[in-house]
């Protein structure tokens, strides 16, 4: 393995969503916990964009949030750059581990202070880690920032109500870049752009990539963008990693059987009229996640032994699969 | 085609600042037949929310509409006071914001959100709303809708929120619905399953829709006609189909140039160089011209108007000597996978 920059393992998250005490009560409801995250583990090499899919509600968001330490791990561990950053306590010996990594968020309207202006939401990461001295100094950077992500340096006057959604995430993309990180965590960086801000930005973060060495967690429920940025892939179902490894190999010879319904959904531009194949079946809930192997309900290839017993991942060419079927050796062809 | 249920004419919307007024939606007419899905595409800051906000009578000052008429079933509501159009948005006309929050209040558990809007818009007792919103969550593929009724919204996912919004604007079954990026933060999956709800709602109520996305694959299987826009104006307007594989405006072009496939892995994606104009300095003559690689003399100083026919048309110079687009397959086949 390459020296990795984020060490992940057997990362666990569960949320107590529990009714008011009074109701369990009452109503004899019982205690319900959602594990939104249950067990994850992986690897970033320095440099690398590995990426996180997987349907609404899997867990991605959760597992970004872990990492820049916005939520407490419920059990495992973090490790960045050697250090430990696993908990608060670890985050707050590390400090300088928590410096140099940022985070682009889902939704730009709650990550934006709406009574700031745009100058000074971009300036805080360059004051806050000494980047630039000086007024000017810190104004002529926020405005390169903004030309970057195709915003102007005259758009730093105004207030985030101001912006266009597409608009507004860019101005959360020049604040991330701000304060210049070597890892970046992006939750669906670009879903609220255009194609061709889309193609811009996603080619400005390839560049820093290439020219300053950047590390990225990539987010995004878009498979094709998805298969350009990234270095490896994982696909998560149910708060676990089910089929992660490098990108050709997910997208090309995929084996879980879930990874081969999502890649099997994707529309494309000549289906009007035609539907594509759907993706079978409902998600089920992290409350009450299903027994064995969690995607047994919906998958084609279950038997009695899914239900019952939960697959351990191994490891398959480049990839690490966590399905019976692979194990058993039982997979059909994948079409290609 | 059946008398519109929609008809915007010559939509003019403007934010007036000391420096003069900025203009966001410039001349924009557009209409939409019951059942009916128009497409909305276009460059960030192109005016694609802005004119959805003017129709449901949500524009925040000091933005004002300044110019045309929009019309509901052949009744102007632009001019309609305040709680006149109160009435309408929810009941008539359903709105799925761009902004989830912008719909949900932190701090009321979902069910209360929902059965709230039902009831005023529905004659519903507390418990039939109830199950209404119940079913409603079920419709946009909540897991575990039961339990999920009572939480707070940031006890959901990013798209299980969003998933929520639409759910309140079907709520009174609308007959125009105006929805702003849907499916933004949607994986495939769910995707579909909201594709098939609206696609359902169009064809059994004649429900008509506004489908405001960047995602052309959503537009090429839900949309019925597709309108391209670029710095507040409409740069194209035609069937799905067409606009699709014989864009004819130069923006069109590139738009479909820029979407990622999977299977040519280039280092970079194709980008149209350049950024669109800001309000306060739009050009002279047609507003792609410093970035259109087909500009000539003509394009600097005269601005196009829609140049074509009642179905397809785009408003570029190169239509009229029938130069534009179409020629070759923009698209093409090696789209997909
Ligand atoms: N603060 C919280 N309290 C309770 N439950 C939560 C909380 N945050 C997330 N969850 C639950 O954890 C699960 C995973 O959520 P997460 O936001 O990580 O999903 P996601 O994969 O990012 O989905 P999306 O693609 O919709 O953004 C969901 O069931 C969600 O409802
Ligand atoms: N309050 C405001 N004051 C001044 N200009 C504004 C205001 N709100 C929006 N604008 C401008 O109006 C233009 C149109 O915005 P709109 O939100 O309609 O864009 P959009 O096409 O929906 O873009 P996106 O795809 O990014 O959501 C943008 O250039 C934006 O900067
Ligand atoms: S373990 Fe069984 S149910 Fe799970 S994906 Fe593999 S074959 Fe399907
Ligand atoms: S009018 Fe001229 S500049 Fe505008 S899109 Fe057409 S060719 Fe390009
Ligand atoms: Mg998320
Ligand atoms: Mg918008």
């Amino acid at each position: 393995m390459t020296d990795a920059l984020l060490k992940v393992d057997n990362l666990v998250r569960h949320f107590d969503v529990s009714p008011p005490w009074l109701n369990r009560v009452i109503e004899r409801k019982p205690k319900s916990v959602v594990k939104a995250v249950d067990g994850v583990a992986f690897e970033i090499g320095r440099g690398e964009t590995f990426s996180l899919v997987g349907e609404s509600g899997c867990g991605k968001s959760t597992v970004a949030r872990l990492v820049v330490g916005l939520y407490n791990p419920t059990a495992g561990t973090l490790e960045f750059d050697g250090m430990d950053i696993s908990s608060g306590t670890a985050r707050s010996r590390n400090r300088g581990a928590q410096r140099r990594m940022q985070m682009i968020f889902q939704d730009p309207y709650a990550s934006l202070n709406p009574r700031w202006r745009v100058i000074d939401i971009v300036a805080e990461p360059i004051r806050f880690n000494k980047l630039v001295d000086g007024d000017a100094a810190i104004k002529a950077r926020v405005g390169e920032l903004l030309e970057q992500v195709g915003l102007s340096a005259a758009d730093g006057e105004k207030y985030p109500h101001e912006f266009s959604g597409g608009q507004r995430q860019r101005v959360s993309i020049a604040r991330a870049l701000a304060g210049s990180p070597e890892f970046l965590v992006c939750d669906e960086p670009t879903s609220a752009l255009d194609v061709s801000v889309q193609a811009q930005i996603l080619n400005l973060m390839k560049k820093l990539q290439r020219e300053l060495g950047l590390t990225y967690l990539f987010i995004s429920h878009d498979l094709a963008v998805v298969y350009h940025v990234s270095t490896k892939v994982g696909v998560m179902y149910l708060g676990r990693l089910v089929e992660w490894g490098e990108t050709e190999v997910i997208f090309n010879a995929p084996r879980h059987p879930y990874t081969r319904m999502l890649l099997d959904a994707i529309p494309d531009l000549e289906m009007s009229g035609r539907s594509r194949t759907p993706v079978a079946g409902e998600v089920p809930s992290p409350i009450d996640p299903p027994s064995g192997c969690a995607f047994h309900p919906r998958c084609p290839l279950a038997t009695d032994r899914c239900k019952a017993e939960a697959p351990k991942p191994v490891s398959v060419g480049a990839a690490m699969v966590a399905c019976h079927a692979v194990e058993e050796d039982r997979l059909p062809e994948w079409h290609g | 085609m059946a008398e519109p249920l929609l008809t915007v004419r010559n939509l003019r919307v403007e934010f007036p600042t000391r420096k003069g007024s900025l203009v966001a939606v410039d001349d924009i007419s557009l209409d939409i037949a019951p059942g009916e899905v128009l497409g909305v595409v276009g460059e960030s800051g192109a005016g694609k929310s802005m004119t959805g906000a003017a129709i449901i009578g949500l524009i925040e000052p000091p933005g004002r509409v300044a110019s045309g008429e929009i019309l509901l079933d052949g009744r102007r509501i632009d001019n309609l006071s305040y709680d006149e159009m109160r009435k309408i948005r929810g009941k008539e006309i359903g709105a799925i914001f761009q902004d989830p929050l912008t719909s949900l209040n932190p701090l009321y558990r979902v069910s209360k959100q929902l059965v709230e809007t039902i009831m005023t818009h529905m004659d519903l007792t507390e418990r039939q709303a109830r199950a209404r919103a119940l079913e409603l969550l079920k419709e946009v593929g909540i897991p575990a809708a039961e339990e999920r009724l009572d939480h707070y919204p940031h006890q959901f996912s990013g798209g299980m929120r969003q998933r929520v919004v639409i759910a309140l604007a079907l709520c009174a079954e609308p007959r125009l619905i105006i929805a702003d990026e849907p499916t933004t933060a949607l994986d495939v999956s769910i995707q579909a399953q909201i594709i098939t709800l609206l696609k359902r709602l169009c064809s059994e109520h004649q429900t008509a829709i506004m489908l405001v996305t960047h995602d052309m694959g959503v537009i090429a299987e839900t949309a019925d006609r597709v309108a391209v826009m670029y710095a507040g104006r409409i740069a194209e307007i035609g069937p799905v189909q067409d606009v699709i594989k014989r864009a004819r405006h130069p923006y069109t072009e590139g738009l479909m140039g820029a979407i990622p496939t999977i299977g040519g892995r280039d280092e970079l994606l194709t980008q149209i160089d350049g950024s669109m104009p800001r309000l306060t300095a739009i050009p002279d003559g047609c507003a792609f011209h410093p970035r259109c690689p087909k500009a000539h003399f003509k394009c600097h100083t005269v601005r196009p108007d829609l140049i074509g026919n009642a179905q397809h048309s785009a408003s570029c110079w190169l239509m009229e000597s029938g130069a534009a687009g179409g020629a070759s397959d923009t698209a093409g086949s090696e789209g997909g996978r």
